[in-house]
């Protein structure tokens, strides 16, 4: 067993990470938004029922609801789920959803009132106002916050290994069940990498928006 | 023919009455200052005429428009409130300048998007907005601010982001121009520049309704004062006449105390 090949096995084991990771970012950045709106609704039962709902995903482990999306369907309707990758990017992108309208929803709330009156004294409309004026500060706002999650988002990617997807951790695993240790520990490196990129990747956005308090 | 009407206007906070029948009326080209302490409910009063608050009682007339009057059932369209609201403007007394756009941009964003609603819109797009940033800029050079205007709002003084701020709400070509204490937030060594520039609008005769705690200020450049005590204007004239004769005790005791 060489350490190339070896390396290799747990470089087609991260792609899944990158891919359940990639997948999660896509969708839930902007069904994140669509939860803040609930949740700040002047509706009071679609406000109630958002948070609820936000309350039911945070206040439950990740694992769980893997569990739950991958066996429900199959168990109690009858419809097995077919896709490993698919249950888990469900999970992943519903939790991560509502962590992020929580980061949204405090970005929004930290704008001051002021600039939706100077948008409303200029004649502009609620829409425009927030697409145009607020949004962009609550961007600002928010990217520290983004970083922190999406760095938690990276290593709970290998969370899906419960429900059988052979992330990097569980191909290291193989090893491990052959009596070879180190390769659960080499898998670090790996994470250490992507999170290195993210890092520097949040740096340099951070810089862009510094142009602006 | 007034230009600014306002009568019995009534407005409460949670039980608590900040308005308590209010009725003024103001003259085409004329200053108003309003005076008084904090909490008489001057700024109330103003965001009541701009439409930032809705009254719960009364009637306010600007230029020839009813833009409130609550014995009237009849309901205002949007578009019949954003005529309304484009016919006053408001100075804020902390500027809220849009941080992310620069000096033209923020003066020129409203424009632009009003922009989109006419019909040649999609046709004359670049001929619509170079015309927006040429009067834009043509108002920011009267300020004295043509070397700022790709500055960002972080990177100007507190007078230059309220001079700004006055070019902002001048360009929508409002009939009136509210300021809520616009020199409060500054530091005095810039207040001059501000009332400087406010002192010139008054001279090319703009309407302006100014809340403002310079007493002297407010004398030279108001043709009329009001002053407001506990939710009613306890007295109200010629500025000279008010400043130099207060006739009740408590615009006494005010003046006193601002001097």
């Amino acid at each position: 067993m060489t350490f190339g090949k070896i390396t290799t096995d747990l470089l087609a084991g991260l792609g899944q990470n990158i891919e359940l990771f990639l997948l999660t970012l896509a969708f839930a950045l902007p069904l994140g938004l669509l939860i803040t709106f609930g949740s700040m609704s002047k509706f009071k039962p679609l406000k109630y029922l958002t948070k609820t709902f936000v309350w039911i995903i945070r206040g439950t482990p990740l694992m769980l609801q893997l569990f739950v999306v991958f066996y429900i369907p199959g168990l109690v309707f009858g419809y097995p789920m077919k896709s490993r990758m698919f249950a888990a990017a469900i999970a992943f992108i519903i939790n991560y959803a509502c962590y992020f309208s929580e980061i949204y929803r405090g970005g929004i709330e930290s704008i001051p009132n002021g600039q939706y009156e100077a948008g409303q004294v200029l004649g502009m409309t609620k829409s425009q106002t927030f697409f145009r004026v607020v949004l962009m500060q609550v961007v600002k706002r928010i990217i520290p916050p983004m970083g922190n999650e999406l760095l938690t988002l990276v290593k709970d990617t290998s969370l899906a290994r419960v429900i059988a997807i052979g992330e990097v951790i569980m191909a290291a695993e193989r090893y491990t069940a052959r009596g070879l240790i180190w390769p659960l520990f080499y898998t670090g490196v790996y994470f250490l990498a992507l999170c290195g990129i993210l890092t520097l990747l949040f740096g340099w956005i951070e810089k862009k928006f510094s142009y602006y308090r | 023919m007034a230009i600014l009407e306002v009568k019995d206007l009534h407005k409460q906070f949670e039980g608590f009455q900040v308005l308590k029948g209010i009725n003024f009326e103001l003259e085409k080209g004329q200053v108003m200052s309003i005076i008084g302490s904090s909490g008489s409910g001057k700024t109330t009063l103003l965001r009541c005429i701009t439409q930032l608050e809705t009254a719960d009682q009364g009637m306010i007339m600007v230029d020839g428009s009813i833009t409130f009057d609550s014995a009237s059932k009849k309901k205002l369209s949007s578009e019949e409130k954003r005529k309304n609201q484009l016919k006053t403007g408001l100075v804020f007394q902390s500027f809220n300048l849009f941080p992310q756009y620069n000096v033209l941009e923020n003066v020129t964003l409203a424009m632009k998007l009003a922009a989109e609603r006419r019909p040649d819109f999609k046709e004359n797009k670049k001929e619509i907005y170079e015309e927006i940033d040429d009067k834009a800029k043509v108002l920011i050079a009267k300020m004295g601010l043509s070397e700022k205007l790709k500055n960002y709002p972080c990177e100007l003084s507190g007078g230059q982001q309220q001079r700004v701020s006055i070019v902002r709400a001048m360009a929508l070509e409002p009939s009136i121009l509210f300021f809520d204490e616009p020199t409060s937030a500054l530091d005095p060594e810039l207040t001059g520049e501000v009332l400087k520039v406010i002192r010139e609008l008054a001279e090319e005769k703009m309407t302006m309704v100014i809340v403002t705690h310079e007493m002297d200020f407010a004398r030279e450049v108001s043709d009329k004062i009001i002053f407001m005590d506990q939710g009613i204007i306890a007295e109200s004239g010629s500025a000279d006449d008010l400043i130099n004769n207060p006739k009740t005790d408590r615009l006494k005791a005010f003046l006193s105390k601002v001097k």
